[in-house]
Parts: C-alpha cells; structure tokens; sequence
C-alpha cells in the first residue's frame, strides 16, 4: 500500500477527527527560579498558547533564550509546566478526565539535536532504538525486530550499523538513528528539536529528505525546532517565531516569509546571508543581542531593539492580533487602537 | 613594478596526528597565498581540514600534529621560528580569533585587563597608554558605552559582545593578517550578520588580510574575496567568490551549493550529497570525493586528480572538469 | 509497524553504507581488554598480582611447614637456615609459610571490604545522583560527615569501638571505603543524568528503574570501578595497619601487619627477615596500584 494513499482518519487512535487540532497548548508558562537571586526566574516560556494541526509541520523559530527548547519539553512534559494546558487530540494532558502523560509519550516522541549525548556510548545503536518499543511493553524478540525494520527504514543497513556503538558512526548516521529510536515506538507527533543544526551541510540536505519521507510514510505531525529560518521556510507548513518567551508572530509559512508583519520577523528574515556576493548588506537589520530573559524588557519584549520603539512599548504589552487567513501577530503598530504613530499603517 | 609579496604563503602543507592506534591524514598537500588586503575563506565541512591548515599558519598545533610543507606568515617561516620569534608573529603582526569567546578570554580578567595586557606585551607601552588603547579599540568593534565594558568579565557580556571584545583583542597590536575560525557560528542570526558586516568594515579601514574558516556557504558569500573549498585535507576547488557560487565547477562544491537549504522548492526532496564524509584514517586513493560524487567516472580512484586551471583565478581538481569546464563556461559565462 | 513500505519519490538515499569502516566493531569492554593486552606494563604487574593471589589461595600446598608450628631453638634464624629459605619468626615458626598464609588473610582485607564498598556506596551514589534534590542532600551530606575524619582514624576509630577481630576490621573498612564510594558514583550518576539519551529514554515512558538498569549502570559502571581497584591497595595497607596496631586480626593468625608488629622488637637480630613482611605489603600495594592505573588509562576512552 502507498503511504500516500492513506489518509488520517484512517488511524484507529484518531479520536477527534480531521478538525480536532492534534494538539492544543494553552497559556503554556514554565519559569525557572535561579537559586539567591531574590525570586527572580529565567521565564524560558511566558504564556504561550497554539494549535498543532493533524498532518502538518510547525516550524518554531528563535534566536537562543528565546524558550524554544523549554517549549519542546514542555509538550512531552519532559519539563513539567508551571500553569497552562496540553489538549492531545481531545483529551486533556495529565487532568482527571483526560490522558495520562505516560499516554501522551505513547504518541508523541522527540528527536534531539545530534550531539555526543543522543546516544547512550555504551550501546549498540539498535538496542538504543530497541529500548523504546521494549519499554512500551513489546517482547524483546519483537522490540529488536521492530529496531531492525527502523533502521533500514531511516537508510541504515541494520546488519551493518545495528552492531555499532555511537562513536562509531558519522553524525549524519547518528542523527538518523535518532529519528529511529523516536519513530520506533510508532509516534503521531514528533518533536524534533534543532535536528540538523548540528550537521554539516551535505549531510542536512539528507536528513531533511529522510524526515520528509519518513512523515508522509507514516502520517506524522512534526514540531520543527530550529534557528535556521531557510530551514524553516523549506519544511513547514506554518510557522511559529518566538522571542524571549513569547510568541511575537504565527501564521502560514508563505504569508511568513512574503508578508512578515512583526519588525522581529523581519529582522531575522533580513539577518539570512544573501547567497550573492553582489548583493552584500552594509548595514545589520537590527542591532544587539537578545536579552537576558531574566529581566526581560517591559511591554513589548523587543523594543530595545526594535527601530520603531515608541514610549508606549515600554508600558503596554501588545496582544496577538489577528490579519487573516490564520496569520497572528503581536506588534502594537498592528493594532489600529493602540495609540502607535504608525498604528494601522502597517496592516 | 613587482608584486608586492603575499601576506601568507602555504605549500604542499601536510598535517598528520600521530596516535597510539592509528593516524589522521588532516591535510593532504593544501597551497594557497593570501595578498594583503584580501579576504580568503577557507569553505570545509567539519573533519575536512580547514581549521588545521587555519592553525598551523600560527602554529597552534598540538605536539603530535607532524607538520611537513612550507608556512610563510607576514614575511617569516612560519614553521623555522623558535622561542620569543614565535610568540611575537602570534597575536602581533597575525592574530587569531574563535569560534567560542568564553573559552579565548580568560574568566577572572575584566576585558579592559586583558587587552591591555595583551598591547603592552606587545608594545611595551605604559598602563594608561595601554588602557586608553583598549578603550580606542572597544570603539573601534563598535561595542555600545565602550567605557563600561572595559571593566566588564567576560560572563557579563553578551555572546555578541563577548566575539567584539575577543575581534578588539586580537586587533589591538595591529595584526597585518587576521585568521578567523568560525567566529560567528556559534552567534544567533541577527548577531551573526552584525559581526560579519563588522569584520569586513575593520578589514576594509585597517588593509588587513583575513583567512576566514567557515562551513557555511552564505557566511562565505558575505565575507570573502576568494574561496577555497576543501575536502578530505585538500582543496578541491578555488576561486574568486562570485564566480564559484554562481558556477561551481568541481562536484563537491556544486553539491554543497545544493544542498544548502536556501529557497529551494518547497514541493521537491533537496539534492543532497549522497554517503558520509570518508574517514580521515583510512582515505581512499585517488579523489577522496569519488565515493560520493555523481560524476564519478573510471580514474577517479586512481589518482589524485590534478589540478585544473580553467579559468584564470580558478582552480578545481577533478578530472571531469576539463570537458565539464567547457559545458558551465557556455551555460553561465 | 512491519507493512512493507516503499520510498515515495526514492530521493532518500536506501543505504548510506559508503565511506563505513571495515574494522570489527569492538564492544566497550572488548576494546578496554584490547588496550589491557597491548599495555606491556599493565600485563605485568596484573601477572605479579595474579602470582600472588595465587600464592595465598596456594598456601596450604605451597608452604613447606606448617605456619603455627613454633620452635624454641629455632628462634629468629636467619634465610636458608635449616631448610626454612626465609628464615624463622620470634617464636621459631617458619616465615615463608607464614607469608604466604598471611597473605590470604591481607588479600581477603584488602578486596571484601572494597567489594561491600562499591555496593552499598555505589548504590547509594547512583540513588543520590539519579534522584537528585533532596534525596540527593541527604544522603551526600551524611556521607560528608564521615569524610571529615582522616581514612586511617576513622577505620581505627570503628574497630577499636567494636572490639578487635577479622570480621569487624572487614566492617571498619567497608564504613570507611562506603563515602568516597558513593561521592564517585554520585557525581558519575549526575553527569550522566542531564545527558539528552536520558531524556529520549523518558520520553519513550520508561520508568526510573529501567533507566538506571538500562541506561545509567552502564555509563557509571566504568568510573566506579576504576576507583574501586585503586582502592584495594589502600585498603590492604589499612588493614595492615589495623592489624600492626592490635586492631586487627588476632595472634597467632599470620596476617602482614600483625607480623610486622610482633616482629619489630627483634628488628636488630635479624633485619632482612623482620622486613618481610612489609617488603610483601608494598609490593602487594603497588602491584594493585599500578594495575589500577592501567585499568584508568584503558578505559579512559571518550566514547
């Protein structure tokens, strides 16, 4: 059977149907308190509410400190949130009436960014995707079957490469047994946090192809965690652009990339390297660093680096607003009302 | 009129390290010259040699690194001097900087202490004059209330902050040639670009030469002048930047530029190069890149291939190249 | 999850098996026993150790005369007198045999406590790290306590409170070996802990149990044991010493220390026998200590 022919509804754990949203964050908050610092917190992420629809892939981006990686946890409750609520298809996350956590790793798994810490050193990479699908209950025969079917499936030959310890494999290789230790367990959603920002070039192309593939194949929905926003642009289908625990803008991924309507947005559009000697820029679109999210600014996060600051930005925090066709942004010269001088002139 | 001499000049660089169980080939007969002025990047992905070509210009190898070839930096042999020689050519007329700040600045320093101590080792100029040179230089790497920061450790600092203060450092005895190793890869993208654009002013004002080590082709299209591209501890092709990014000749760099995710079509698979990058203890004869490359025909593994001058200032090593040269000089040309 | 499936649109490479090397692929320890082996040093002070462990096991068939059998006339007489080719002791008991039967006595000092050590150390290290806040406090500043007293006092402090004897000398030791122990477990356990492969192994939903027997003892299992064999030595060298004090082990067991100890009066009647039993305790000690280090360099292999 083609896995093209298969559409949603089609999986028997389909519960809410084409239109029930695969997974609902709302107000999702995690601080962490920093020990002597006076109840101070790092506000990796404030308050953070999205859909993620069946099928599709929502790319997140951020520059670093922006909470992105703590937004990934979040939703596999690798990190418990402090407020906020995960809906997985229907169901509540962790609520009496709803699902259990141990159910929500059932069908959503995660790919980390390849790093000598992915794998454990000490063994062989097929047990490593092996352990998944053994600890959700398979016999151990039937685990290492299933490993052995991952692994050619991700394009390693599991005589060759399911022996081998981590160290022996490039990191293109361990990346690609990353994808299959999390596949393993047969997962509807896969967050993949920064999984090719480790890799050489070359080696990015294949495991882009490879994750592509791997999606239609199965009917996944992917949370693509990445800084990289060419990346981002090529593989979703909507996209999500945070900034120091906040989300400043969502929408589709063209109306992103054509129509960008959050100054930060545009900022790291404009940031991307031309590809073009001729075209060199002589002046950086924004200047600084993203802050500490400590402390983060008053108001609108971005102001201190934002060219179009205005004294309001400082005491009103502006709200996502809607332009249409699914596209929210959190800017105040979007909203009409907001007392902004270029209010309106933007939208 | 002569041409003026190059500012650095490697042949036939080969680096080995020497271990217990076995050896890596690092580079593998690597040349090129740096005229002063110029920018040159040195284009690899990671295990392909660039920052061992980029180290041994400062010699800044490891003891059981076999260094065998010819190093000339600023008008010395690079791999002859000894002792004091050697210390004066690093961090005086070359200097370096890297890809992590945090690891090249000394934490218990402010920043003002170690530039300052950096200009008077090298000057052997008095405090005040030294401070006052630090100051100039923070301005000069643009770093916001430059006064402050002097007093600054290098944790209080941002991470684009902290890659100004190491470029001041390595700036303040006035290197006439600038070896830079990555130094924005770690940096979020809206910090990356400001330094790119940074590094390329100062080289500009001051009429340093740069050698710039990066895997990121769009990092290259910013800041370079020439590429070389290198594979397996040689350079597989070179050429001004312009040129090779529109119409890269060896298969390697096509390849790269392929699969650089940068707008291609969102409906089609990447053209990704197929394999692994071979393993530097067991390299294959002949071209290194023949395993993986598309165009690989009989005497790709026979031979390293030679050389190619196809056009003038470029050069590809690959023996496909001679009748493939013809083909894109027609299409792009 | 085994439909047969087919790549759409096929751009995903089927098998990425060039550029993979043709060596064997080695397992941990099959690669930690290849650096042993080719370790010359190493193969010969393990070779010395295995002599003389085998010595003691042996000693019953090896000793030539019975070790407790004392003889007035032949009191302190020098090697080679009268077939006894290392001399006799104080009380005309032949030194040879008792050598070899004391080193049954120092070995089982020197190993069991470290064995007890690692265990309940190790565990409670793993427990400490794996767990974490104040599991973590609790148990770490306990052991803190113990670290405050000196090795040598503590071990002396614990069996002269019990009473001497062999068995509460093996508990004193193992109380003493038990927090270094468990500090070198935890810290291993900890760093392993904040890797990314732990975090994947929760995510599948696998339970604290499973993680540590699947995942964590693997990783902790190498630090903890090279500290292990490194503590051997030093655990011979205190039994000694507990014995040599009247701490340990009761005459007329023979035992190294309490040898040493009986024999030191006479130390101007026949030197070189009265020095036996500390040369056997320090080539004992540096044999372990040298195989330790051995065993540090072949499995210090960033993997």
């Amino acid at each position: 059977m083609s896995p093209l022919d298969m559409s949603p509804d089609l999986d028997p754990r389909d519960r809410g149907g084409e239109q029930q949203p695969l997974l609902i964050v709302r107000d999702l908050r995690r601080h962490f308190p920093i020990k002597g610092a006076g109840g101070r917190a790092v506000k990796a992420v404030d308050g953070v509410s999205f859909d993620v629809r069946k099928g599709e892939i929502l790319g997140v981006v951020g520059e670093s400190g922006c909470g992105k990686s703590t937004l990934a946890r979040l939703l596999l409750h690798l990190i418990r949130p402090d407020a906020g609520e995960l809906v997985f298809d229907g169901d509540q996350v962790d609520a009496p009436r709803g699902i259990t956590v141990a159910a929500l790793r059932r069908q959503a798994q995660m790919v980390f960014q390849d790093s000598y810490s992915s794998l454990n050193p000490r063994m062989p990479v097929r047990d490593s995707v092996a352990f998944g699908p053994f600890v959700q209950g398979e016999p151990k025969a039937k685990a290492r079957e299933i490993a052995r079917d991952m692994l050619a499936k991700v394009g390693l030959n599991p005589d060759q490469f399911g022996p081998r310890y981590p160290h022996e494999l490039s990191g293109g290789q361990k990346q690609r047994v990353n994808v299959a230790r999390a596949l393993a367990t047969n997962p509807r959603m896969v967050i993949l946090d920064e999984p090719v920002s480790a890799l050489d070039k070359s080696v990015e192309a294949q495991v882009l192809n490879l994750l592509r593939a791997l999606k239609r194949q199965f009917n996944l929905t992917y949370v693509f965690i990445s800084h990289d926003m060419n990346v981002v642009r090529y593989i979703s289908d909507r996209v999500l652009v945070m900034y120091l625990g906040k989300i400043v803008e969502l929408g589709p991924v063209d109306e992103i990339f054509s129509h960008p309507r959050h100054p930060y947005t545009r900022a790291l559009l404009a940031s991307r390297p031309s590809m073009d000697p001729a075209r060199r820029m002589e002046e950086p679109p924004v200047t600084g660093d993203p802050p500490n999210p400590i402390d983060p600014p008053s108001g609108c996060r971005f102001r201190t680096r934002c060219a179009y600051s205005e004294p309001l930005c400082a005491t009103s925090e502006p709200a996502l607003s809607a332009m249409g066709g699914g596209h929210i942004a959190a800017c105040h010269m979007l909203d009409p009302a907001s007392g902004h001088s270029a209010a309106g002139a933007m939208s | 009129m002569t041409t003026p001499e190059p500012l650095a000049e490697v042949r036939d660089l080969h680096v080995r390290f020497v271990g217990r169980e076995n050896t890596v080939h690092a580079v593998n007969g690597v040349s090129f010259t740096v005229n002063p002025g110029k920018v040159l990047c040195i284009l690899g992905e990671s295990g392909s040699g660039k920052s061992v070509t980029l180290r041994a210009l400062m010699r800044l190898l490891p003891v059981q690194a076999k260094i065998e070839g010819t190093v000339r930096a600023a008008g010395r042999d690079v791999l002859a001097l000894r002792g004091k020689a050697l210390r004066d050519l690093r961090g005086g007329e070359v200097s370096m900087i890297f890809q992590e700040p945090m690891t090249a600045l000394d934490p218990v320093y402010t920043i003002g202490q170690q530039i300052g101590e950096t200009v008077r080792r090298h000057t052997g100029c008095d405090r005040a004059k030294a401070w006052a040179r630090a100051l100039e230089l923070l301005e000069l790497v643009r770093i916001p209330s430059a006064e402050r920061r002097l007093d600054a450790y290098p944790h209080e600092l941002s991470g684009g902050l902290r890659q100004r203060a190491m470029i001041a450092m390595a700036l303040s005895c006035d290197p006439r040639l600038l070896l830079a190793d990555e130094p924005t890869t770690a940096l979020d993208a809206t910090v990356q670009i400001q330094v790119l654009i940074l590094l390329r002013k100062i080289q500009r004002e001051l009429g340093m030469g740069m050698i710039f080590v990066t895997h990121d082709l769009g990092v290259a299209a910013e800041i370079a002048d020439t590429v070389a591209v290198m594979y397996a501890g040689r350079i597989v092709e070179s050429g001004p930047v312009g040129r090779i990014l529109a119409a890269p000749l060896h298969p390697y760099t096509a390849g790269l530029l392929a699969s650089t995710v940068h707008g291609q079509p969102r409906d089609r698979d990447i053209d990704a190069i197929p394999g692994s990058p071979p393993d530097m203890r067991r390299l294959p004869r002949g071209c290194a890149f023949a395993p993986r490359c598309s165009r690989r025909r009989e005497g790709c593994l026979a031979t390293v291939p030679p050389e190619h001058y196809p056009e003038p200032g470029r050069m590809a090593a690959c023996i496909a190249i001679e009748k493939h040269a013809e083909d894109t000089l027609l299409v792009h040309g | 999850m085994s439909q047969t499936v087919v790549f759409p649109g096929s751009a995903v490479s089927p098998h990425e098996d060039q550029a993979a090397p043709e060596t064997r692929i080695r397992s941990y320890w099959q690669s930690v026993g290849y650096r042993l082996r080719h370790d010359k040093a190493t193969v010969f002070f393990g070779t010395m150790v295995l002599l003389i462990v085998l010595s003691a096991v042996l000693a019953p068939w090896l000793a030539p005369f019975d070790p407790y059998k004392e003889s007035i006339i032949g009191r302190l007489k020098p090697m080679g007198w009268r077939g006894h080719l290392l001399g006799t002791d104080e009380l005309g008991r032949d030194m040879l045999s008792r050598l070899l039967y004391g080193g049954r006595v120092s070995l089982l000092m020197g190993i069991v406590p470290v064995i007890f050590a690692t265990c309940a150390g190790g565990a409670l290290g793993v427990i400490a790290g794996f767990m974490g806040g104040k599991v973590n406090t609790g148990i770490m500043r306990t052991m803190d306590v113990f670290y405050a007293f000196p090795s040598v006092l503590l071990a002396v402090a614990i069996s002269g409170a019990m009473g001497g004897g062999m068995s509460n000398g093996m508990l004193a030791l193992t109380l003493v070996f038990i927090p270094p122990m468990c500090r070198v477990a935890e810290t291993a356990t900890t760093q392993v802990r904040a890797l990314d492969f732990i975090e994947a192994a929760r995510a599948t939903g696998a339970g604290t149990m499973t993680i540590v027997r699947h995942h964590v003892l693997g990783n902790v299992l190498g630090p903890v044991f090279i500290y292990a064999s490194s503590l051997v030595s030093v655990s011979i060298l205190l039994a000694s010493g507990l014995s040599f004090l009247g701490l340990g082990v009761r005459p007329p067991t023979a035992d190294w220390g309490l040898m040493l100890s009986t024999l030191r009066q006479s130390i101007y009647v026949v030197p070189v026998v009265c020095a036996l039993p500390g040369v056997a305790i320090f080539i004992t000690s540096i044999c372990f200590n040298l195989v330790s280090d051995g065993l540090r360099q072949a499995m210090d292999v960033r993997m």
